[in-house]
């Protein structure tokens, strides 16, 4: 028995655990991409930097408040700083829009050119991220790190497996929940979201309807911009913040979108999940878990990995051919690519 | 056309005249270490080291009748190889210089060496590249390096983990010449000792997020975690993410992961873990700290020593081959280094020069008791240390 507890601790701390917190951030992330895609109809390849800008601001704001004393007890200091990170990258994104991708909206552009004005200004979104904060990892999660750490809880439970749950994971999942309730009863409750739904289903006729296009598609940036910060600030407060990273976390983000079905709320939530679970799972070696839960005879002598860590990120391309190849649109019913 | 050919033979003749005149002028030594990137925290220290070196012989104004040498910085990104490359490149053909300090990381070594050492003909002394696959490189003879081998720091650490009676480990390492080399060698040492790697896993630099890697080196167990990692880079990572998730609390730390920064970052994580870097506690190890702090150089900074020794050596051969030609100075690095001859210590170099224009021989010790072996690189002596307090605290020498 104390067998079968230990394989489901050891695999709690590491698979379920770090996957379950991942997971809420790529999902976070993927809301983001799936909202630009299905109200202003293309694919937001500069979404990982507006997240990194986002985190930029919100380090920012938290070194200030920390400068004049103030925290927030156990949480991080960052959970406060926030709200006014999210603000100024909102600015941001509503500069953008009205510099850049207003003048190709106008024109009625094909969707493919709004993907290459997006990598331009994915650049310089990167460009400017670097040139304010620097490209070194910087580390501004404060407060309580542990909920719980591997080591009380093995005394506490006198199991030989340890698990731990860090503040931040705890955050991450419990902010995520709250952002995706915010979202899904702002679009389907209030009436700017079901005229931002309804212009997404059929633009022109909710042009006919009078739908002032301009007023949803700010507040889509609005949203995008919560969404984008708070996804970043989450990452950065459970890893660490470097530029780069954010960078790197298009491909994951993207293919969460495209498996859900992108333009899918729902999906992009699911699609996060599915993505960060099998990152983990198959390049998880289950020697530990099996050595625990098997009989002494079965025990594996070997790793029982399915696939070297290194090709972590393989895993995600693999899935976004499957899913492309045999179910464009994406698990749930999305527009397809 | 006839107006083309006759334009590039201006050119040329504009560049040759501009070659020989920098002849006259102060020699100049290139030093290519990355500025930026993985090793960013201790090239600063580095560079300080070799330039300790050259003003030293300056202030003795006692080079090849008081010539000046001049440092030139340059950043080898310590990652891509390309950008390494052409910084080498412009140091060569755009500074004129004399011969190259460094470069720090193996990969872009052996790129610059390729590229533009053998190319151009200029010799290249690398204070801290230490893969195992340069011993073996094509290098016309051009080719030095101040530090070990990680074919000898993998017996080391081998040593080190099986005298503290462990004899079961995990492996990680970075994915690139560095950590790939020193990770062979390591698990080929313990094996060979007895001890048994449970994983040999790589993991990438620049992650943020290393969750899955230490997933597996969990599951596969072992009493410590060897991470043959940068720092900087994904080696703190994995270190942080093991602390994070119980899974290892004992992490032996080689060369590229021992360096203060981290202590500081990780705080009592570390207590308790060990490792090695090369260094010696000659003579020589003493002075120099007295000289560097001195010169508010951090003495302790790992590669600072090979660096002013690096430094120390291209100029005394230099002196001794009585020019600044790689062809003609380039064979006289190894009589430098090795006995017989008069010893010479850190801080000394004015009278080697004077030993040199007596026409007598020296016997270069320097910093870090400089013995090179074929094919141009130290022998390698390691001092074995231990993290406690939150501070680097030196155990032994081997």
């Amino acid at each position: 028995m104390t067998d079968i507890l230990n394989a489901i601790v050891a695999l709690s701390n590491f698979v379920l655990v770090p996957g379950a917190a991942y997971g809420a951030q790529l999902a976070l992330g993927a809301l983001g991409v799936t909202l630009i895609y299905g109200i202003l109809r293309f694919s937001n390849f500069a979404h990982g930097d507006t997240m990194a800008f986002g985190t930029m601001a919100t380090i920012l704001v938290t070194w200030g408040l920390q400068s004049i004393g103030i925290s927030f007890g156990f949480l991080p200091t960052a959970l406060i700083a926030l709200p006014i990170g999210i603000a100024i990258t909102g600015l941001l994104l509503l500069g953008t829009d009205r510099a850049i991708y207003r003048f190709y909206r106008k024109q009625k552009a094909a969707p493919v050119v709004l993907v290459i004005v997006s990598i331009g200004v994915m650049f310089v979104m990167n460009g400017l991220v670097r040139f304010i904060i620097g490209v070194g990892d910087v580390n501004f999660a404060d407060g309580a790190r542990f909920v719980i750490n591997a080591r009380e809880f093995k005394e506490m439970t006198g199991l030989d497996e340890g698990l731990a749950i860090r503040t931040t994971t705890l955050i991450t999942l419990v902010t995520a929940a709250i952002a995706v309730a915010l979202l899904f009863w702002f679009l389907n409750k209030t009436r700017t979201g079901k005229s931002m739904r309804a212009f997404s289903d059929n633009e022109d006729l909710a042009l006919l309807s009078g739908i002032n296009p301009e007023r949803v598609v700010a507040v889509t940036w609005l949203i995008v911009a919560a969404l984008a910060t708070t996804a970043g600030v989450l990452y950065g407060l459970d890893k660490s913040f470097k530029a780069f990273t954010y960078f790197q976390l298009l491909l994951p983000i993207f293919a969460a979108a495209i498996v859900g079905g992108l333009g899918n709320p729902l999906g992009a939530i699911a699609g996060g999940f599915v993505i960060a679970f099998s990152e983990v799972l198959i390049t998880y070696a289950w020697k530990k878990v099996l050595v625990y839960a098997m009989p002494e005879s079965l025990e594996p002598s070997g790793l029982v990995q399915l696939l070297s860590t290194d090709y972590k990120f393989a895993v995600s391309f693999a899935i976004l051919i499957i899913v492309l190849l045999f179910k464009p649109t994406g698990l749930f019913k999305g527009q397809s690519v | 056309m006839k107006k083309l050919l006759l334009a590039s033979a201006a050119t040329a003749l504009v560049a040759s005249t501009a070659m020989a005149e920098s002849h006259s002028d102060p020699v100049k030594i290139g030093i290519i270490l990355g500025f930026t990137g993985p090793l960013e925290s201790i090239t600063p220290d580095m560079a300080g080291g070799a330039e300790l070196a050259i003003n030293e012989v300056n202030e003795t104004g006692a080079f090849m009748g008081g010539t000046e040498i001049e440092a030139v910085r340059a950043d080898s990104t310590c990652i891509d190889s390309a950008a390494a490359t052409a910084a080498a490149e412009r140091l060569v053909t755009n500074d004129g210089v004399a011969g190259i300090m460094g470069a720090d990381c193996s990969g872009v070594t052996g790129a610059i060496l390729q590229n533009v050492a053998r190319a151009n003909g200029v010799v290249m002394i690398s204070p801290s590249a230490t893969s195992p696959a340069l011993s073996e490189a094509e290098d016309d003879g051009m080719f030095f390096r101040t530090a070990p081998s990680d074919a000898r720091q993998g017996e080391i650490m081998s040593q080190v983990i099986m005298d503290r009676g462990i004899e079961e480990v995990a492996l990680t390492y970075t994915n690139n010449d560095y950590g790939k080399g020193l990770a062979d060698s390591f698990q080929k040492a313990f094996e060979a000792d007895g001890g048994s790697v449970t994983i040999s896993a790589a993991h990438e630099d620049g992650k943020a997020d290393y969750s899955a890697e230490v997933a597996s080196l969990a599951s596969a167990g072992g009493e410590v975690l060897v991470v043959a990692g940068y720092t900087d880079q994904g080696g703190k990572g994995i270190i942080q993410a093991s602390l994070d998730s119980g899974a290892f609390d004992t992490f032996v730390l080689p060369d590229g992961m021992i360096g203060q920064q981290i202590v500081d970052d990780l705080g009592d994580g570390l207590t308790g873990s060990f490792g090695q870097l090369p260094g010696s506690d000659s003579e020589g190890a003493s002075m120099f700290q007295e000289m560097a702090t001195e010169a508010g150089i951090n003495p302790t900074g790992i590669y600072t020593g090979e660096s002013y020794d690096a430094a120390a050596l291209m100029i005394l051969a230099m002196a001794k081959a009585g020019s600044t030609s790689a062809t003609e100075y380039a064979g006289e690095i190894m009589d430098i280094a090795n006995a017989p001859g008069e010893q010479i210590l850190p801080g000394e170099l004015g009278r080697a020069l004077e030993l040199i224009e007596a026409g007598e021989e020296i016997d270069y010790v320097g910093a870090t008791a400089v013995e090179l072996i074929e094919p141009g690189e130290s022998a390698g002596s390691f001092r074995e240390i231990e993290i406690k307090d939150g501070a680097i605290e030196t155990v032994g020498y081997r």
